[in-house]
């Protein structure tokens, strides 16, 4: 084809050939980041193994999803098509730009495929699309240079802001697309000076409107620019490209084998070392993370992905209650530290302990491991998974708050936080209607099915009722159950995320091994944490359910016929446990039983399914004190609560009760709003005439 | 043969201690017959107005005056009362601060025996006294027999024991040029008094205990009044200070202080184990809660159903009449 | 600095309720867990601390039972370089002087610059410390919650005497202390942690490797005997208060009175 203006790769710019110029940019660009990237690889090739490679059918669908269709960003809706805008348009000229990196140096190069009709379509969408993303980078350069949402603000403990870097990059996105635009426009508009067929070019798009604007410029000058603006954006691209690893546009690069290597088993902890069995631990020198090289590659891509974009922080009810946590500068931190000890240039600085310096010791244990960070995430980092390594090596280190110590020591020695001797889990029994009959399942006595309430549920007088609830249910679908009773020790679900891996694990194999003698067929728990545990942290045990399955399968079958609702309330909201919601997406099953009550209205708040706000978190979270801490979260959820106008929030966790109950009370909502378990509720609505004890339903759910 | 039996009397702005009225009385109830003697040591005019007063409930007094003690240091006196006392001389002395640091080392440098933190007495039987003690923070009570025939060091916990009504005239002997020489491997320095306004709740005998009951802030003042009225202090349940309206240390619970009180007034507060966890040492209850059902009824000793915010005034109303 | 630290094994109160058997002459011991006294773990805290600091070693002993080895793992796994597990059938009965006597053959067959006890134990006696120091002739101070090394030759300690207030001293050394609770914040021990140290070997002594006779130790030697435990008189349940408000306070403040609930 002809050429209406000298390609850049026949015109010689100080007496270099063009093409030489574009071969030796390119070459110096492509060196530059390969060496760039080579070095930044070295802490993950230090770090701790991490088995990535399996299930790739799934890893594959996480990146259609989460990488290509870009799925969590509309969650925040004017920043979340911004960057769909930039990121499609990106892909589209990621073609056209390598494709003018290789004009320099063959001017006839066609990008394979997208000759003929296909490089005609092709061109219109690409002048588009860099339109869009012009625009969006304007839209977005405004926002965060004038508008400053607070979600970006960077509190000086965590380090400086970084607006400019974020507008520096939007204007390096803003110049690749004028660049090419004008590259294209004075081609254009040569060739319709010079009567030649002009290239389609899109209308209204940026290059158009150059094309139109350019129109009446001389020849010689149009040639100047458009040898101009190639080589301009062929420096910008290599710029571009060799800075994005210094920052936190790294994510351009790295984001899709972060999705591609995400975490596919939600609720699940990390074993303390991958590849070392329980039997083995022993033989290990250290638990956790103590320095920096400890975390495993995945966990240190992570830190290279953030974002910086705020999503977790701005979810984390830690960092919403004014404890010192922020996820996102726990990523942003240990990423400067990754940059810091690992410099593109120079050498590499020796290790240190990352507690005390990177990380605070109290921000790492104010976590509750709510999960909503890495919900938000929308290029799937993790941060449980490390906060439970960092305990882990504080674990190791002795550096446990003595808020903490006291439960820990006496989960130790009673298989409890409280300290209760182990006669007492049976207490709650005590106040049950005679006929409802609940036995100590054991090597004599094996009931079908096993109640497992967990330490909260058996010793906490107030939530005893929900033991008691449970119980009644069981009983009112003649269920063949009993408990562990003295035998049973605490699951241990805090107690592993906490950090004491092996105190989790002596908990653990208490109750295995209980079970197994018991001999019962299944196991059903009232408690998330619990079943959360006996699903993801126990083997080897009979299949576990919550209460909410097991009572939902009950309305199913009619085995269970619930009255109408007898409540005072008028309108009821549900509060998403987290370890039912987001870490075993029982998210719908709760709903459908408030829903099988004859009469109930049901609001949803705000904040609810996958983004429920955490009531304070469980287990061992009741006991440690947050040195810093400006109001509970049980407070601020029920203000969530009462925003809906519900009378009556209903949940299915002891400690979502006992945090939400003290919220409720301590915001002045005492007799607006109740709370209740689940299975209170459901308790105080069976329907007896339906069954054959009709007199307990005189005793059921009396005590509050 | 009467006993001699010798009381350690601390004293402070020349005034002698509550434990002196008292250590009299527990001489008494060994021996009806002994002739007690008060030990005091000090300096210059404090000690003489010191042992004035300590001569109206003792009938003999004797006083150590050195510079040296005019702040009391055990390690400085300790040498000293072996110098003057005999072999088999039974000393009495409170079971506080001073006494822990003065009476273990005293036991062994007489070669006597030594019982401390007393809180009873089922008298003497020939050599054996017959003493009750205290375990496990409280929780348990025991009988305790003592040999009292090489001597004994027998320190007594305050307040338990009545104290006397004075009016001895006892003579004053000074005994400095018997006590031989002050010198010791410690030395005091100074003390540092606690910061304004920081109260242990852990350290107090005494506590009045708010809940939910209080209902707001500005009744908190109710409280103070009744703790001033009774010589403790105000502490309170977590809703309390999850409200704010007092500060983290305040709050007993397991999530807050464990406190050890001998009193424990349990103000609209409902008795959740969380809280009761904080409360050791078996101290007695009280609870004042309009809610007739609330698990601290079942705790306490002693239980008021009436609304604590009506119910406080009163009584602190009726101490100050009847104290 | 070489320290040794004196602990005990005692049924921790925090996860225990404390019932006496029928005929009161123990515990009911069955139900009961064990861990170290309290204050001798801040003790071994505060021991391991100045260690860290200023060098030297930190030995833990116990005088008990056997079990009491398994305090002594717990301190080493906090980080105690070695312990000394002292244990004979004829130490069963000793009283205070006893068991000081027991520690002072032990402290006089090792080298120590400073001893540490807890300020108190189960028994809540305060007494084991002070009779140690008498025994060796060493300068003593009680209810330490405050300790910094000045030299090689002294100390200077707080003391927590009456009102929170803190009385500051300088102690020649060696010199032995008792550490009241709250001197730090020691560090926690996981079960790990103990295991790491369930290898090493802790020495056991009996009397005679002490040079200890039947006269110095034991139930014969003891001046001070326990002869039962009991409860005193008490109610169960509240006593409910009847009348007017105003006969009710009156009724409480009598009490109150009565239980020294008054200053």
């Amino acid at each position: 084809m002809e050429h209406a203006l000298i390609p850049p790769a026949e015109i010689a710019i100080l007496g270099i050939p063009g093409m030489v110029l574009a071969l030796l940019i390119s070459v110096v660009g492509i060196a530059a980041f390969g060496y760039i990237i080579a070095r930044r690889l070295i802490p993950l090739a230090k770090g701790a193994s991490d088995p990535r490679f399996d299930r790739f059918p799934t890893r594959i669908k996480n990146v259609l999803l989460y990488w290509l269709a870009q799925y969590k960003q509309p969650r925040y809706r004017l920043a979340g098509i911004l960057h769909i805008v930039i990121f499609i348009g990106f892909l589209i000229l990621a073609i056209r730009s390598i494709s003018l990196v290789i004009i320099g140096i063959y001017p006839e190069f066609v990008f394979p495929g997208l000759d003929g009709t296909a490089g005609t379509i092709y061109g219109v969408l690409k002048d588009y699309a860099a339109t869009a993303v012009l625009i969006a980078c304007v839209i977005a350069g405004v926002r965060r240079g004038f508008f400053k949402p607070d979600r970006y603000k960077v509190p000086a403990k965590y380090g400086k802001e970084h607006t400019w870097e974020a507008i520096f990059v939007l204007g390096l996105i803003g110049g690749l697309m004028v660049f090419e635009s004008l590259f294209e426009a004075t081609a254009v508009a040569a060739q319709v000076q010079q009567g030649a067929g002009a290239e389609l070019i899109a209308p209204l798009s940026l290059g158009w409107l150059f094309s139109v604007v350019l129109g009446q410029v001389p020849v010689p000058a149009l040639q100047s620019m458009h040898a101009a603006s190639y080589f301009l954006h062929d420096i910008v691209f290599f710029f571009f490209l060799c800075y994005l690893p210094f920052g936190k546009h790294f994510h351009v690069i790295s984001s899709i084998f972060n999705v591609i290597f995400s975490k596919l088993d939600r609720g699940r902890i990390k074993p303390v070392q991958w590849g070392v069995s329980d039997e083995e631990l022993d033989n290990l020198d250290a638990f956790g993370v103590r320095y920096l090289e400890d975390f495993t590659w995945k966990h240190m891509l992570d830190f290279y992905t953030c974002v910086d974009c705020g999503r977790c922080s701005d979810n984390c009810p830690a960092n919403a209650v004014g404890r010192p946590l922020s996820p996102r500068f726990i990523s942003i931190k240990a990423r400067d530290e990754m940059f810091d000890r690992f410099p593109v240039l120079g050498e590499i600085k020796p290790r240190e302990p990352l507690m005390g310096r990177v990380f605070e010791e109290d921000a790492i244990w104010s976590c509750t491991t709510c999960g909503a960070c890495e919900e938000e995430c929308p290029v799937m980092n993790e941060y449980i998974d490390k906060m439970v390594d960092l305990r882990r090596a504080m674990v190791e280190e002795g550096q446990v708050p003595q808020s903490l110590q006291k439960p820990l020591g006496a989960l130790e020695k009673r298989g409890n936080p409280y300290g209760k001797t182990e006669k007492k889990r049976l207490e709650w029994t005590q106040s049950l209607p005679e006929e409802i009959q609940v036995r100590v399942a054991g090597s004599k006595d094996q009931p079908a099915t096993l109640y497992f309430p967990d330490s909260a549920t058996s010793f906490d007088e107030r939530l005893q009722d929900i033991a008691r609830s449970s119980a009644t249910i069981l009983h009112y679908c003649g269920e063949d159950f009993g408990i562990l009773g003295k035998a049973e020790r605490d699951s241990g679900h805090e107690v592993r995320r906490f950090g004491e891996e092996m105190l989790f694990q002596t908990l653990r194999d208490a109750n295995t091994q209980a079970m197994d003698k018991s001999g019962a067929q299944r196991v059903v728990t009232s408690d998330p944490h619990a079943y959360n545990a006996l699903t993801k942290d126990y083997e080897n045990i009979p299949p576990a359910q919550h209460m909410s399955q097991y009572i939902l399968e009950k309305i199913q079958s009619g085995a269970i016929k619930l009255r109408p609702m007898q409540e005072e309330a008028s309108v009821v909201t549900y509060h998403d446990p987290c370890y039912m919601g987001r870490h075993n997406l029982l998210y719908d099953t709760p709903r459908r039983i408030l829903d099988a009550i004859p009469g109930l209205t049901r609001v949803e708040m705000e904040r609810s399914r996958d983004s429920s706000f955490c009531c304070g978190g469980g287990g061992l979270m009741l006991f440690y004190e947050p040195p810093e801490e400006e109001e509970r979260m049980g407070q601020k959820r029920a203000r969530m609560i009462a925003e809906t106008g519900a009378d009556l929030v209903v949940s299915c966790c002891p400690f979502c009760l006992t945090n939400l109950e003290d919220g409720i009370k301590t915001s002045g909502m005492e007799g607006k709003v109740r709370i209740m378990d689940l299975t209170e509720l459901v308790a105080r609505h069976l329907d007896w005439d339906q069954t054959e004890s009709p007199e307990a339903a005189e005793s059921t759910g009396s005590s509050t | 043969m009467s006993r001699q039996i010798f009381a350690y009397i601390e004293h402070n702005d020349g005034a002698v201690e509550d434990s002196a009225f008292e250590l009299i009385k527990v001489a008494e109830q060994m021996d009806p017959q002994a002739q007690v003697t008060a030990l005091l040591f000090g300096s210059g005019q404090e000690l003489e107005d010191a042992c004035q007063h300590a001569a109206s409930i003792y009938p003999q007094v004797w006083k150590v005056d050195k510079q040296e003690h005019s702040y009391p240091n055990a390690e400085l006196i300790r040498p000293q009362l072996v110098n003057l006392l005999p072999a088999d001389a039974v000393v009495l002395a409170p079971f506080d601060t001073f006494g822990m640091d003065l009476t273990p080392g005293l036991a062994i440098k007489l070669d006597s025996a030594h019982v401390s933190d007393i809180v009873g007495l089922d008298g003497v039987d020939g050599d054996t006294l017959k003493a009750v003690r205290q375990e496990y923070g409280g929780q348990v009570h025991t009988h305790v027999h003592c040999d009292l025939s090489g001597g004994a060091v027998l320190s007594v916990r305050g307040g338990v024991f009545p104290a006397s009504e004075g009016g001895q005239e006892g003579q004053v002997a000074d005994k400095t040029s018997d006590a031989g020489e002050v010198q010791a491997g410690r030395r005091f320095l100074e003390v540092r008094e606690a910061e304004v306004g920081e109260v242990d709740i852990t350290k107090e005998d005494i506590l009045v205990s708010i809940g939910r009951g209080i209902e707001e802030e500005d009744n908190i003042e109710i409280a103070q009044e009744l703790a001033e009225a009774m010589g403790g202090v105000v502490s309170c349940s977590r809703p309390v200070v999850d409200a704010k309206w007092m500060e983290k240390s305040r709050q007993v619970g397991t999530s807050g202080m464990t406190v050890k009180p001998k009193i424990y007034l349990a103000m609209g507060i409902s008795g959740s184990f969380q809280h009761m966890g904080g409360v050791k040492g078996n101290p007695f209850i009280v609870a004042v809660n309009k809610n007739a059902s609330a698990p601290i009824f079942q705790v306490a000793h002693v239980g008021v159903v009436e609304d604590m915010l009506e119910f406080a005034p009163v009584l602190t109303e009726k101490i100050q009449e009847m104290k | 600095m070489n320290i040794l630290v004196c602990v005990k094994r005692v049924p921790d109160p925090a996860e225990n309720e404390i019932e006496i058997s029928s005929d009161g002459s123990d515990i009911e011991r069955e139900d009961l867990v064990y861990s170290v006294n309290e204050w001798d773990n801040y003790a071994v805290e505060e021991a391991i601390q100045i260690r860290e600091q200023h060098g030297g070693s930190v030995t833990v002993v116990s005088v008990g039972e056997e079990e009491s080895e398994e305090v002594l793992r717990r301190e080493m796994a906090m980080g105690a370089d070695q312990g000394i597990l002292v244990s004979d059938d004829a130490f069963e009965g000793s009283d205070g002087r006893g068991i000081a006597t027991i520690l002072k053959a032990v402290a006089e067959s090792g080298d120590y610059d400073l001893i540490l006890t807890g300020a108190q134990s189960d028994e809540g006696a305060a007494q084991i410390g002070g009779m140690l120091a008498a025994m060796l002739d060493q300068p003593y101070a009680s209810l330490v919650n405050e300790i910094q090394v000045q030299g090689g030759t002294k100390l200077q300690v707080g003391r927590e005497i009456e009102g929170g207030n803190q009385e500051v001293s300088e102690i020649e050394l060696p010199c032995v202390l008792s550490i009241q609770s709250g001197i730090n914040e020691p560090r926690y021990v996981g079960i790990r942690g103990i295991r790491k140290v369930s290898g090493v070997e802790i020495p056991e002594k009996e009397a005679s490797d002490l040079g200890l006779s039947e006269d110095q130790v034991g139930q014969k030697a003891a001046r001070v005997k326990r002869v039962d435990y009991f409860h005193p008189e008490m109610g169960e349940g509240a006593e409910i208060l009847e009348g007017s408000t105003e006969e009710v306070a009156e009724k409480l403040v009598e009490l109150l009175k009565s239980k020294g609930g008054m200053k």
